[in-house]
């Protein structure tokens, strides 16, 4: 497979979406809706559940399965009052020391002109500096598509997995190719110079864990998070945000 | 995200003003320069005099970090952070050796951001200034390890930040690590400013794409140039998008403003006084 099949992968019809992920993985799952500020953006999922015993705050990016619900959710690109619901279901979890789950399916922050209006840059800029900081257990799973700042605002965590079908890239592959060389039909190479297989960005050091797509994928992917979920928990908090403070400190290279 | 300007915009002025800045020499004096907004012609001198600004009709063209910072900080005051750090093609992206080059060619810099401390007015101030003739302001690992040590350097002593944004976005040629430094600067951001210290970002044309979703929306008080691009997607891309046209001044800063996204528009002249006024007004009152 080469990087851009993961990406048609990634993109498939039938894939497991974010809500499959809740379903399979959590019990009680118990919806929360809107930011309260502008509206409900039905591409981001929030809401309460148990993970085994422990309460958990769950929040995705859901593409949708028919049509109509495709449309509904924008295809999984959010709007601000997304990120912003997001954000308010974290500060909730955080006062009750509830750990935060993610799910990451997106082709990118939703790119309209009253997105822009109703300050998108500004809402992934708060949630990733409010992010940085909350004091309480975070985990965040990339699924399927990870588009760039739409879905880094929902991806700074003490850990960040990946499935290993899914990519996580800083532009799309289409983008990349009509930038640098104006033909977005290069998206292949595009593909191979990006770097974005769950392969490389574990090699990156951008993710810590990647998990298989086999049958027992939800089984192993509830164990993996209880078993880290439950050792976060025993940490002091102030130890929990010094260690992701580190965590992103140390990316990048420079000479 | 990244995205590039039509090429009809400023790209052809970012040369002449190039130019501008290397011959300081009397040929420049003699020089002329015709403003593309007014079409008045005038002498290169005068427009350099003027921080780049057409002192007709106001258009403000873009200012290399030198230029700012010489503008801004009090006399010999700055003194330079991390000025040889330098960016690696640790991917083995196709192309973006030659591009580093080409941009260190052109902006007569080693990254797209100058760090440091001076001080404005006589208050120590920890600064950083985006340099649009390199790479377009692109934000790569180095331009994010940069602003992250200012920042902690900041913490440390418990210094304001005055940041100057330009950018195209992250740099797609460093891939996901260039995403991550958002995510790194903007975690440096909450740290200063949890410890009671002042951030004060002023945006200028363009301001766009991650850097936008990043440092440049976290200020305590974010300023712009009048008339700077500031969007998260430009137009291109949302015309893209949603196959319709994007007005051309909804993503000025005046709209941006409108929308309650920026606390004030200061002309480049005004700048350095309004900048000292603020950082004044945020020293503690002691009885």
């Amino acid at each position: 497979m080469n990087a851009y099949d993961h990406v048609l992968t990634a993109r498939s019809k039938g894939r497991n979406t974010c809500i499959d992920f809740i379903k399979e993985i959590f019990t009680d799952f118990t919806e929360m809706h809107g930011d309260r500020r502008f509206k409900d953006d039905m591409a981001v999922v929030c809401g309460l559940a148990y993970l085994s015993d422990i309460p958990c705050t769950v929040i995705g990016l859901e593409k949708g399965k028919d049509n109509n619900d495709k449309q509904k959710r924008n295809f999984g690109s959010a709007h601000p009052e997304g990120y912003r619901k997001a954000l308010r279901q974290m500060k909730l979890a955080e006062k009750f020391n509830r750990p935060i789950i993610m799910f990451v399916d997106t082709p990118g922050a939703f790119c309209g002109i009253e997105a822009e209006q109703r300050g998108q840059g500004q809402a992934i800029a708060e949630n990733l500096y409010e992010m940085s900081a909350i004091r309480t257990p975070m985990l965040s799973v990339l699924i399927g598509e990870g588009g760039s700042g739409g879905a880094l605002a929902l991806a700074v965590a003490d850990e960040v997995w990946m499935l290993e079908n899914a990519v996580y890239s800083v532009i799309s592959p289409e983008g990349c190719a009509s930038i640098l060389w104006k033909d977005s039909s290069k998206a292949v190479q595009a593909s191979e110079n990006l770097k974005l297989t769950a392969e490389d960005l574990k090699s990156l050091g951008v993710v810590e864990r990647i998990i298989k797509e086999d049958e027992a994928i939800f089984k192993n992917l509830h164990d993996d998070m209880y078993e880290l979920i439950r050792k976060n928990l025993k940490l002091d908090n102030d130890e929990l945000v010094a260690k992701r403070y580190e965590r992103y400190r140390r990316m990048g290279k420079v000479r | 995200m990244l995205f590039k300007r039509p090429k009809n915009s400023l790209e052809g002025n970012t040369k002449i003003q190039l130019k501008l800045f290397k011959e300081k020499s009397d040929t420049a004096e003699k020089e002329m320069f015709t403003c593309k907004k007014c079409k008045k012609t005038y002498s290169k001198n005068e427009l350099s005099q003027s921080f780049n600004v057409c002192p007709y009709c106001n258009e403000h063209f873009k200012i290399s970090a030198r230029e700012r910072l010489n503008m801004l900080c009090d006399s010999v005051s700055f003194s330079e952070h991390d000025k040889d750090m330098t960016s690696v093609n640790f991917l083995g992206f196709e192309g973006y050796d030659e591009k580093l080059s080409e941009a260190k060619k052109q902006s007569n810099e080693n990254e797209s951001v100058v760090c440091g401390v001076c001080t404005i007015v006589g208050i120590k101030t920890a600064i950083f200034v985006m340099d649009p003739f390199f790479m377009m302001g692109s934000m790569g690992s180095v331009t994010g390890e940069k602003i992250t040590r200012l920042f902690e350097y900041a913490t440390n002593n418990s210094l304001p930040v005055v940041g100057y944004c330009v950018s195209g976005g992250a740099r797609m040629q460093e891939g996901i690590l260039s995403l991550m430094q958002m995510a790194k600067v903007s975690a440096a951001v909450k740290k200063h400013s949890d410890m009671n210290n002042l951030y004060i970002c002023v945006l200028t044309d363009p301001t766009s794409g991650g850097v936008t979703a990043s440092f440049a929306m976290q200020a305590d008080i974010i300023l712009s140039e009048p008339k700077a691009l500031v969007c998260f997607a430009g137009p291109r891309v949302i015309e893209q998008t949603i196959r319709k046209k994007v007005p051309d001044d909804i993503q000025r800063a005046e709209c941006v403003m409108e929308n309650g996204f920026i606390d004030n528009i200061v002309g480049r002249k005004n700048q350095k006084s309004y900048l000292g006024k603020l950082l004044r007004m945020h020293m503690r009152y002691r009885v």
